[in-house]
């Protein structure tokens, strides 16, 4: 199973719905995307939705951080939902809801970053 | 009675969710949880990467050669390249340290591998290789059955 993406841009954020399996065959090309993505005039906050993500290793570790890193440089937040148990044992092994906010939900995540959660697309 | 597959395959990215999904199909007779599941998978995905990006440096006419077996309700798994080997085996496995931060690893690889497995020997030689040996014992199928 591959990984889908689906970028969409609410007001000033940028919403990363990841679906299947991100491993490092995955990792490159989603970097390369979401990179992209972030270059768009608009965007200052990420949310990245992961109710869809059946499967992830340590290099989607690696691309989470990566853009944390790159997100952060400007400012701006990027904050992790929908998060499966399975998925959630290795942000937490690594550490990473120390430095990552963490959301129930894509609305309670939009709502914390000021942006009306009505009319979801 | 141990029960054993081997599979041998091109050292190119795709083939990580063939090595995943291969295993994952081979334990299926054990009646795995869905936690077991994803752990044996998450690790599998680890050793073949490694091998992959670190043993082979992504040199695409290489082989990877990966071996599970079950015996009972233990899985042992072996990961095996004839890539550039490691140079200091405590140092990858520290957390977080990894040997291409360029590339964007996170380093986590052999803590995870540590952490999801019972036991996790690394066989390494430079310019030779390097193996992966994990086992882990599933615990989930008897108390299910009883």
């Amino acid at each position: 199973m591959s990984l889908q993406v689906n970028f969409v841009v609410r007001e000033n954020v940028l919403l990363v719905r990841l679906n299947g399996e991100l491993d490092h065959h995955e990792a490159n090309q989603l970097r390369e995307a979401w990179q992209e993505q972030l270059q768009k005039p608009a965007v200052d906050h990420v949310i990245v939705n992961l109710e869809k993500l059946s499967f992830m290793d340590s290099s989607g570790l690696g691309v989470m951080l990566g853009r944390y890193k790159e997100v952060q440089a400007k400012g701006n937040e990027m904050v992790i939902c929908s998060i499966s148990p399975e998925v959630r044992r290795l942000f937490d092994m690594s550490g990473m809801f120390k430095i990552m906010k963490l959301m129930d939900n894509e609305s309670s995540a939009l709502e914390m970053l000021g942006v009306a959660s009505c009319e979801m697309k | 009675m141990r029960n054993e597959m081997t599979l041998e395959f091109t050292s190119i990215s795709e083939n990580e969710s063939l090595a995943r999904v291969s295993v994952a199909a081979f334990i299926s007779q054990l009646n795995p949880t869905m936690e077991e599941l994803t752990d044996i998978k998450t690790v599998v995905s680890e050793a073949v990467t490694n091998a992959i990006i670190h043993g082979y440096e992504d040199k695409t006419d290489e082989k990877v050669t990966l071996t599970c077996a079950i015996d009972g309700e233990e899985i042992e798994l072996i990961i095996q390249d004839r890539g550039q080997g490691i140079d200091n085996i405590d140092l990858a496995k520290e957390p977080l340290y990894t040997s291409k931060p360029e590339w964007e690893r996170s380093g986590m690889g052999f803590t995870i591998m540590e952490n999801f497995m019972d036991q996790v020997d690394i066989t390494s030689e430079p310019g030779i290789g390097t193996t992966i040996r994990m086992t882990k014992q599933l615990t989930s199928a008897r108390a299910l059955c009883n």
